[in-house]
């Protein structure tokens, strides 16, 4: 059993009307394995999660999970899955633990409902409403809802969307321990923080394709630029720089502009700052904003696709 | 691994048949509106209707009789004596104005040897005082009655007007319960994306449904309680038939309306969409089925129709139980109507419910 893949999908397409949300995506989760699908709202992130949970059907492809098939196992799998949706509204006027209890009695074999309380950190909140917890509280019960099966595989669907930095922590060391204690999971994030953090693997999609895969280390060092230096030229009139004569500075890899900032991708920090500075005085250019930053995903989402993750 | 999971050692109650009915009860019971509407508001409407609908004593009927010249005076006075009849002697502005506001029914004015009547003959008193005054003022003439007759009060319960409601607003509540109750519920969960979570665990769809059905049950036989029993005590409104024949027909309407809350509920995705499919389902029910007043008041083209509503069978059946303690054989037509929008209902819902 331990060669099973989580999960394999081979040739998924999905299109609602003349909107191709998924185009043709294979991919393969290894048991164990921590995967995140990353990619700008409207990717087919979402679309793609669900017809793996079995929610949608696609318009071609194969799906298997932990080796079985929707079509056939249906009810077995489900005792195997956890999930968790993108926007789910749990009833607001059962409490905490009525809420996980109801979720414990659809599987055959599962968790302790008060284990799983104190795993997701609720214990205080156990007899209160649901109506009355916080956006991250919320979140902490539907990953409850999610767990309480006791799930060899896990969907999560945007987990941490719209909460705040503290609460967005506290979900990221619950689904570390998750993963330490041997589940396979499978999220989908926007935030290239998220993903770096929590993922072995990544899949960068975009207009439903995967354009990257590959664990989050080995995507940015593919950038083949460890860093990347911002800055701004506010007095400059336009046309005063190009980008062929940023590009020609020791040690530059790439160089973008946009709205009237310029984003280089540098291997060596050291050496092409002063570079840099020496070449903007040269041309007698002031210099406004200068920012450094590690190579990041979201880098290697721009590189690959001329835009941000965030406004793509 | 599926052989492992096969055993299922959990107590009843921590099953999902058993939480999701529970969920029912504490969503129904945390919800203080629902509970005015489905207990409090029909004993309300009933103690209202009852009081204003009491039935009194015969009526006295008064009437205005113009007084001025001898012959009038003397109809003045032979019409003070007799029986049901309270009169006004006024003149004849006064009594034109009277009888135009309807404070008298009905103007006398005699004459030499006669009389004429003025009244409405549109309006029950202005008949009624006619016949009234007629006899009053042919007897002192001197008419003799060609036949004797008695007469024998009689005064039943059972035949008063909130005997009649009662069972109608049984049968309106059962209604309300079965498809808002469903209804809402459902296109709650969703609109939420709830039924959506629900069916992505391994939770058998039917116990989802069957919980709604469970509730209603209890629920149905605590309406019944409590609608029945107060309308006893207040009213003296009996129950004549049996009691196991009145609760079949409420379970058996019961789950009729439950089957077309559920096909009210099964496409729709919002509350406004809902509510509005709800209301148009339920309003010409309240309005022809027989709640407040007797469904053959409306034309007989219609009764065909009329009679196959399921609110209509419901209060059929209802009455012929509580009021005049027919038997099976008697209530055994509105069955059928019910039972066939019982079967309809729930085999198209099934077939055309959206869990995503």
């Amino acid at each position: 059993m331990a060669n099973v893949p989580a999960l394999k999908v081979e040739g998924l397409r999905k299109a609602y009307g003349d909107v191709v949300a998924v185009d043709g995506l294979d991919l393969t989760v290894n048991a164990g394995e921590c995967f995140g699908l990353l990619g700008p709202n409207g990717a087919g992130k979402t679309t793609t999660i669900e017809i793996c949970e079995g929610l949608t059907d696609p318009d071609a492809g194969v799906v298997e999970v932990l080796g079985q098939r929707w079509d056939h196992d249906e009810r077995a799998l489900r005792e195997r899955l956890g999930i968790q949706l993108q926007e789910t509204q749990l009833a607001e006027k059962l409490t905490v633990d009525e809420t996980i209890r109801l979720f414990r009695s659809f599987y055959v074999r599962g968790r302790d409902v008060g284990d799983v309380i104190d795993v997701v950190q609720l214990g205080e909140k156990r007899s209160s409403r649901v109506g009355k917890l916080s956006g991250g509280q919320k979140q902490r019960l539907a990953l409850a809802c999610a767990i309480v099966g006791d799930p060899e595989l896990l969907f999560l669907d945007e987990p941490t969307t719209g909460l705040d930095p503290q609460s967005r922590r506290q979900l990221w060391d619950l689904i570390t321990e998750l993963r330490a204690s041997g589940r396979s999971i499978v999220l989908t994030t926007h935030y290239m923080d998220e993903a770096e953090r929590l993922c072995d693997r990544v899949a960068i999609v975009d207009h439903g394709r995967i354009i990257a895969l590959g664990a989050p280390r080995e995507l940015i060092a593919s950038l083949g630029a460890e860093h990347v230096v911002e800055f701004t030229t506010p007095e400059a009139p336009p046309g005063a720089l190009d980008a062929t004569r940023l590009r020609a500075i020791d040690g530059v890899m790439a160089v973008r502009e946009h709205d009237g900032r310029w984003t280089l991708e540098v291997a060596n920090l050291a050496q092409t700052v002063p570079a840099l500075l020496a070449e903007l005085q040269r041309l007698q250019l002031g210099l406004g904003e200068l920012a450094t930053h590690s190579a990041t995903l979201e880098d290697v989402f721009v590189s690959l696709t001329g835009r941000q993750l965030r406004d793509a | 691994m599926p052989d492992s999971r096969s055993e299922d050692r959990r107590p009843w109650s921590e099953r999902s048949l058993a939480q999701l009915t529970l969920v029912r009860f504490r969503e129904f019971i945390r919800e203080p509106e629902a509970v005015f509407w489905t207990f409090a508001f029909p004993i309300i409407l009933a103690l209202g209707l009852g009081i204003a609908f009491r039935n009194k004593p015969a009526d006295v009927v008064t009437i205005g009789a113009i007084h001025g010249t001898a012959a009038r005076d003397s109809v003045v006075a032979r019409l003070q004596h007799a029986h049901g009849l309270r009169v006004l002697s006024m003149d004849d502005s006064a009594a034109a104005r009277a009888l135009r506001t309807g404070e008298v029914a009905l103007v006398v004015v005699a004459s030499a040897g006669g009389a004429e009547y003025r009244f409405d003959d549109t309006r029950p008193e202005g008949r009624s005082a006619r016949a009234l005054v007629d006899d009053a003022l042919q007897r002192a003439a001197g008419r003799k009655d060609p036949m004797s007759v008695s007469e024998r009060k009689v005064r039943e319960k059972g035949s008063r007007y909130i005997d009649f409601v009662v069972p109608g607003l049984l049968g309106m509540n059962i209604m309300g319960g079965g498809i808002w109750g469903l209804g809402f519920a459902i296109v709650e969960a969703r609109r939420r994306n709830l039924l959506k979570r629900l069916v992505s665990t391994p939770m058998p769809r039917s116990h989802y449904l069957a919980s709604f059905l469970f509730s209603r049950f209890f629920f149905l036989v605590l309406e019944i309680a409590v609608l029945v029993g107060s309308a006893a005590l207040f009213f003296d409104v009996p129950v004549r038939g049996s009691v196991l024949q009145l609760f079949v027909v409420c379970l058996s309407s019961a789950l009729a309306f439950g089957g077309m809350g559920l096909l009210i509920a099964s496409r729709a995705r919002t509350m406004e969409g809902v509510s509005g499919l709800m209301n148009l389902t339920m309003m010409p029910m309240w309005v022809l089925s027989g709640v407040f007043f007797s469904s053959s008041n409306f034309p007989r083209v219609a009764q065909p129709v009329i009679q196959a509503l399921p609110l209509t069978a419901t209060n059929n059946a209802l009455r012929a139980t509580m009021l005049q303690g027919a038997g099976w054989s008697a209530v055994a037509p509105s069955l059928a109507i019910v039972g066939a929008w019982l079967v309809v209902s729930f085999a198209l819902a099934l077939k055309l419910f959206r869990w995503r």
